[in-house]
């Protein structure tokens, strides 16, 4: 006999797969304007909007415990960071992306100083004021449109391409860079030290904490990184939009609710999570936005039925049910059976 | 003389922010539940004020009376139906529950009512004032809802501290696991502490109606003054909530004398500075 041999496995057969399908997606989608129209081409858009936004959230709600209902505070900074940076400043709106992503962390750092004195719900309302606070002082900016807001000049849209289709071409690409950017990034920083530090507070503060792992620390890199990507969303967001406004800008419906409803439909404090409940949140939506209030109504409803009746949301029901792990995090420990069936792999 | 009018003013809104505050620190006091959806609640009330008014064209203020059982039956079910569901170690559901009801009953009211803000007519005493001096006089309406807030906090606190029923909640609030060994029924006591949350709701509810125009969009706000004049006030405190509450109001309306676009800004403002430097609120829980 001799002793079992071993190896540390980080992927599983499904998440190869899912590798594959992530690669085809991504050749798909590097090549959408080749062949999706315009109309697909927003809806693409405002997929990987949502989606990198959930992501964001999953992270700070599913692994840090952080149930911020204000991250419409950072997509709005970004927002008007694009308008202030283009409008006041002349500069190339396409370059404002990036910059808006420091400007959020600057501003997110902070800000995080204040609102981590409260604790859990109370976190929660504390980041909805900062967003009513940031709310507030943008309707005071008045070269920025005060508060009804404002258009991007012309000559500021022109400047981006010539050409209509230039330009969707232009917005379609950045989009696509920063949400594929923060999707991987989400799913690297979990593989990290940092992401076992995570996943370790996900399953217990105080277990995480006895461990070692410097909770605080883990917690406020987490918000300024969330503050960053939320501001780069913001400033896409609104580079498609071409017009801001207060209350557009820091809507805690659009750029707060229903990514929370996406994420726990489809899976809080799993990376999955957020994927699918993207794809049910643009179901739901094509099915049932003719109805107006009652598609709310329904959104609603079915975010507070999965939180009480599968808390792990619906990925979580898969998971459990056929152990699948698309993106694995872990490291398992596989025993390697016998050497024949080694000889025999490797043959 | 003019100062002291924003003053007295603010202070007098100060007690309908308590009013908002004191149903948010009720539940939290007992159950840690924090109420997102607290905010709707308040502006749910409103509306069925305004049935309770123009079905039987009762007096808005006597309307209280009928809106605060009906709202109070509500927060009872409410609580055992769907949040006693929810309670446990795990932060997140009930928070997401009531996000999720909060998002539910403004899209209902609004399918309902429509986007129409509306009022509620309380006749001459909405313009009725009582003189103090030096020609200063404060409105009998505004008057009317400080010394509700006063009473209905002066009425809990006996509860709390002279009643069998404020021992109970007392007691699952410190420990609710002991509680239930000493046979209290905890589920039971919930649905007690949502249903007088929601009493006190329906009252905020129909002076928030009275005052002034309202549509089912002003919800979150409703919350937001409620949550900052508690941390103000300080958790478990209630006759801090009510001082928290007239700080806002206060601010809001020193805020708003200065400049209009300054007066929900002066609040937070507000709120963001005790949270700077006095993170335990001005007048935090003493035990005894």
């Amino acid at each position: 006999m001799s002793a079992p041999s071993f190896h540390i496995a980080r992927s599983t057969p499904e998440s190869r797969f899912a590798l594959v399908i992530g690669l085809l997606a991504l050749v798909a989608l590097v090549a959408g304007p080749y062949w999706i129209d315009r109309n697909g081409m927003r809806i693409v858009g405002e997929f990987l909007i949502y989606l990198s936004l959930a992501s964001m959230w999953n992270l700070l709600a599913g692994y840090a415990g952080l149930v911020s209902v204000g991250q419409q505070a950072y997509v709005g900074l970004g927002g008007y960071f694009l308008f202030a940076w283009a409008i006041l400043f002349g500069l190339p709106p396409l370059l404002a992306i990036p910059f808006a992503g420091v400007a959020g962390a600057i501003v997110a750092l902070p800000v995080s100083l204040l609102v981590f004195r409260l604790k859990g719900a109370y976190f929660a309302i504390g980041t909805w004021v900062v967003a009513e606070v940031f709310l507030l002082l943008a309707a005071q900016i008045s070269v920025l449109g005060g508060g009804s807001g404002i258009s991007l000049p012309i000559s500021v849209v022109r400047s981006i391409a010539e050409s209509r289709d230039g330009r969707d071409m232009a917005v379609y690409w950045s989009t696509l860079g920063v949400a594929v950017a923060i999707l991987i990034g989400t799913y690297l920083l979990l593989r990290t030290r940092w992401g076992l530090a995570l996943q370790a507070i996900r399953d217990g503060e105080l277990a995480a904490e006895t461990s070692g792992v410097s909770v605080a620390t883990a917690k406020r890199l987490l918000y300024v990184v969330a503050g960053a990507g939320g501001a780069m969303i913001g400033a896409l967001i609104f580079l498609a939009k071409l017009r801001i406004s207060p209350s557009a800008a820091f809507s805690v419906n659009d750029w707060t609710a229903f990514v929370i409803f996406i994420t726990v439909i489809g899976g809080i404090g799993r990376i999955e999570g957020p994927i699918v409940g993207t794809f049910v949140y643009f179901l739901l939506r094509g099915l049932l936005a003719d109805l107006g209030p009652t598609y709310l109504i329904i959104l609603g409803a079915v975010a507070v039925g999965v939180m009480l009746f599968a808390p792990k949301g619906l990925w979580g029901l898969v998971a459990d049910r056929f152990g699948w792990q698309l993106f694995p995090v872990g490291r398992r420990l596989v025993l390697d059976t016998s050497a024949s069936a080694a000889t025999s792999k490797g043959a | 003389m003019e100062w002291a009018n924003v003053i007295l003013q603010g202070i007098l809104v100060g007690g309908l922010y308590a009013l908002f505050a004191t149903g948010l620190s009720l539940i939290f006091g007992v159950m840690r539940l924090v109420n997102i959806a607290h905010g709707d609640l308040i502006v749910l009330a409103a509306y069925v004020a305004l049935l309770c008014v123009t079905q039987t064209s009762i007096h808005p203020l006597l309307a209280i009376f009928l809106v605060a059982p009906v709202m109070a039956v509500a927060g009872y079910g409410l609580q055992r139906i769907l949040f006693n569901r929810t309670l446990g170690a795990d932060l997140l559901p009930p928070l997401l529950v009531s996000f999720g009801l909060s998002v539910i009953i403004q899209n209902v009211l609004l399918q309902i009512f429509t986007a129409d803000s509306r009022k509620l007519s309380a006749g001459a005493i909405e313009t009725a004032t009582v003189p103090i001096f030096n020609g200063l006089a404060v409105g009998v309406l505004p008057l009317l809802m400080f010394v509700a807030a006063v009473a209905i906090i002066a009425a809990l606190q006996f509860m709390f501290y002279s009643l069998p029923i404020g021992r109970a909640l007392r007691a699952t609030s410190d420990d609710p696991e002991v509680a239930r060994l000493m046979g209290y029924d905890n589920r039971h006591l919930f649905g007690v502490a949502m249903a007088l949350s929601l009493a006190v709701v329906a009252v905020a509810g129909v002076f928030l109606a009275v005052r002034a125009n309202f549509d089912p969009a002003l919800g979150p706000s409703r919350l937001i003054y409620g949550f900052e004049a508690v941390i103000i006030g300080g958790l478990g405190n209630l006759w801090g909530t009510l001082a928290g509450g007239v700080i806002l109001g206060v601010a809001q309306a020193i805020g708003a004398k200065i400049d209009p676009g300054w007066q929900l800004l002066a609040g937070h403002l507000v709120f963001l500075a005790v949270l700077a430097f006095r993170p335990e609120g001005l007048f935090p829980k003493v035990d005894g």
